[in-house]
């Protein structure tokens, strides 16, 4: 009849099939800065359906894990150093797609959002950031020291990643198995003598190491015109060749940081990227973040910056994806991030007598003095 | 042929020595060997051993070792296992460490420790920590060696011990080797070791030889880290020392000795773990005890061996 066939095209009208959306298109991205550098990275990136929900995906997981660590900090369910990373989702996602999971990666505190690239789960960080058995390091690292496999880190002393990230790129090369290293630092620490000692030796010996600046524009409540004497950190490695370019635009981060890679796997030594950021919180939980910058700075780059949603607007005016399919990504973004916060919150904490494992690797179990003399404690590999 | 000429020609003499030859059995070679060469031959034998150990520090390479530790060993595996480095001891340790965390198993080495002050925070907080804060995920298998403690006439800067100051620290380990032996036990035990050692040597002792028993001179021998050695068995006082002070306790042993005055002697050879069992058993048998280090007394390695003792369960036992 008439009436079931008009339901029937109602049907097929109101569904939106796959073969509806653009599979991939070619976006114009913006021209890096260079320094001692012939060419940089293109001008141009494709980005295809998939890669873009699943871009899209990862940097909402970060934003909604981040604002979940600052609701529960705000409970007092997690406790000691919380820095966040809401805003800068774009390097972690878009550095992460540029390399590949065996190669390496090291980074200071606001680790939260390379943890998760780096394979691990939202669950097992919540769960370190409340100190609990679940945890990714078992409750004993707490914010700033979540590993996972060729991640070292969660590093707490301002710049001591730089030299060890140069190591891991020293080993990568005497092991010859083609891996490279990213080293990432801020603006803050990017004025360390000792990065400055891991640039002279990672360029002697050429070693696989990208050095990544993530310049969000505050040192804790110094600016970076208050605190260095040349802002051009991408040039501040001298004879290293650099590239400075929006790390606002997912896609900038991921073409820098290939054209990076293969500079190094190519043997031609290290290179330094400089990324310009944003970070949407105080420094640390402990900071409102308003002391030193107004709101409005804030107001104004999360409403003509911020880069989930630059991210959502090219996929939706490309008809890459629906408006319904990314809330249907979101969903599921605040329910993992709630099962997660669930499972973080009621975990136990570790068991005491796990207080003094771990001192040693492969070694035989041993005693360990406990406050008093009288009191001994056990302390397992 | 050319032996019975030479047998016939020099009569009487001759047939002694060959009579001398025939009927002495030779007792197992041990040698003389300057503390030095026992580095240099734990360093070699364990750069062969494994393809990951490598060494790396200022003058190590091309100059043959700032004290000629590592003499001869650039010559024979190269710039790839064997590094010179800049002046930048907080870069190189970092790097170090780095290293050790994706695999390798570096030898750092400090011209003297004075300089690993500038890298303290790599060896402690980099290295030491690590293990314990990732819960067991990342291990550091790393050796820092070098010169410790007082040299001649070096001044203040170049004099100071650590063996304090890194004997505070857990998840490391801290050696002190005296003699020989000790060095190259003690050094490749080190390097087996899949945790942060700092291996503190002494300049001074770096050309004194000692003897190295035929054991010792093999590949495989291992001194085990956390045990200390009784250099002198007496019975009137304990004298708890490591590195060169060994060598002043066992000169002041024999002057005590000619007085009737027995003292045993322990070479503590490792700071961290401390060996307290092996101080307490002495004590306990001589009722006295010294402790005889080079570096300063307050909050030093002596105050902790005699807080340890004074808080054993056999102190009062002492009375």
């Amino acid at each position: 009849s008439v009436e079931e066939f008009l339901n029937g095209a109602r049907v097929v009208v109101s569904a939106r099939t796959y073969a509806d959306f653009t599979p991939q298109a070619t976006f114009d991205i913006k021209k890096c800065d260079l320094h001692k550098l012939e060419e940089g990275p293109p001008l141009q990136a494709v980005l295809t359906r998939e890669e873009g929900l699943q871009y899209y995906r990862t940097m909402q997981t970060i934003r909604r894990m981040e604002l979940k660590a600052d609701q529960l900090y705000k409970q007092k369910i997690i406790r000691g150093f919380c820095h966040l990373y809401d805003g800068q989702e774009a390097c972690a996602v878009g550095i992460e797609t540029g390399i590949n999971l065996s190669d390496h990666l090291i980074t200071a505190y606001r680790a939260h959002g390379y943890t998760l690239t780096r394979g691990g789960t939202v669950r097992e960080i919540m769960a370190e950031l409340t100190g609990r058995r679940g945890g990714i390091a078992k409750g004993k690292g707490g914010s700033m020291h979540m590993y996972t496999k060729h991640f070292y880190g969660g590093n707490g002393i301002v710049g001591a990643q730089v030299p060890l990230g140069a190591g891991v790129a020293l080993a990568c090369k005497y092991l010859g198995n083609n891996e490279i290293c990213v080293c990432l630092y801020g603006d803050g620490a990017a004025n360390q003598g000792q990065i400055f000692e891991t640039y002279n030796m990672a360029s002697l010996w050429k070693l696989p190491c990208i050095f990544i600046c993530e310049n969000n524009k505050y040192g804790m409540g110094t600016s970076v015109e208050r605190a260095a004497a040349s802002t051009d950190y991408y040039k501040r490695g001298d004879f290293i060749p650099g590239l400075r370019l929006d790390g606002m635009d997912v896609l900038c981060v991921r073409e820098a940081t290939k054209f990076a890679a293969e500079h190094c796997r190519s043997g031609k030594g290290p290179i330094l990227m400089e990324l310009q950021t944003y970070r949407y919180h105080g420094h640390s939980m402990s900071d409102p973040g308003v002391s030193y910058r107004t709101r409005e700075e804030i107001q104004e780059v999360r409403s003509k910056s911020d880069p989930i949603s630059m991210l959502k607007d090219r996929m939706l005016s490309n008809n890459m994806a629906s408006v319904e399919e990314l809330k249907e990504i979101d969903v599921e973004v605040r329910k993992e991030i709630e099962d997660a916060a669930q499972f973080a919150t009621t975990d136990p904490e570790p068991p005491l007598d796990d207080l003094c494992n771990h001192i040693f690797y492969n070694d035989p179990p041993m005693e360990v003095r406990g406050t008093n003399p009288w009191t001994k404690l056990k302390s397992v590999s | 042929m050319a032996s019975l000429r030479s047998f016939l020609r020099s009569g009487k003499n001759a047939v002694s020595a060959v009579l001398r030859r025939e009927f002495h059995g030779t007792p197992p070679a041990a040698v003389q060997v300057t503390v030095r060469d026992a580095l240099n031959q734990a360093l070699d034998e364990e750069l062969e051993r494994d393809e990951r150990v490598f060494l790396l520090g200022e003058e190590v390479a091309q100059y043959d070792g700032a004290y000629k530790v590592s003499r001869g060993l650039w010559k024979k595996y190269g710039d790839k296992r064997i590094i010179d480095t800049p002046i930048t001891e907080m870069g190189f340790a970092g790097i170090a460490v780095g290293a050790a965390m994706a695999g390798l198993r570096p030898i750092c080495e400090f011209m003297t420790f004075n300089f690993s002050m500038q890298a303290i925070d790599q060896v402690i907080n980099s290295a030491a920590k690590t293990y314990y804060m990732s819960a067991g995920l990342q291990p550091v298998p790393i050796v820092f060696r070098g010169p410790n403690g007082a040299s001649a006439g070096v001044a203040a800067q170049h004099s100071q011990c650590f063996a304090a100051w890194y004997g505070h620290c857990p998840g490391l380990k801290v050696v002190s080797p005296w003699s020989a032996e000790d060095a190259k036990g003690l050094l490749k035990s080190a390097i087996r070791d899949d945790n942060p050692v700092v291996f503190l040597e002494n300049e001074l002792m770096y050309g004194v030889p000692f003897e190295m028993s035929e054991e010792a001179q093999s590949k495989d021998f291992l001194l085990p880290i956390g045990k200390a050695k009784i250099e002198r068995q007496g019975n009137h006082v304990t004298l708890v020392s490591h590195s060169r002070m060994v060598s002043l306790c066992l000169d002041a042993a024999a002057v005590l000795a000619k007085e009737g005055i027995e003292c045993e002697v322990i070479n503590m050879r490792t700071i961290r773990p401390l060996d307290a069992e092996a101080i307490e058993t002495s004590v306990m048998k001589t009722n006295h005890l010294i402790t005889v280090e080079g570096g300063w007394p307050q909050f030093g390695v002596g105050a902790e061996i005699l807080a340890r003792i004074m808080e054993g369960k056999d102190f009062f036992i002492c009375f």
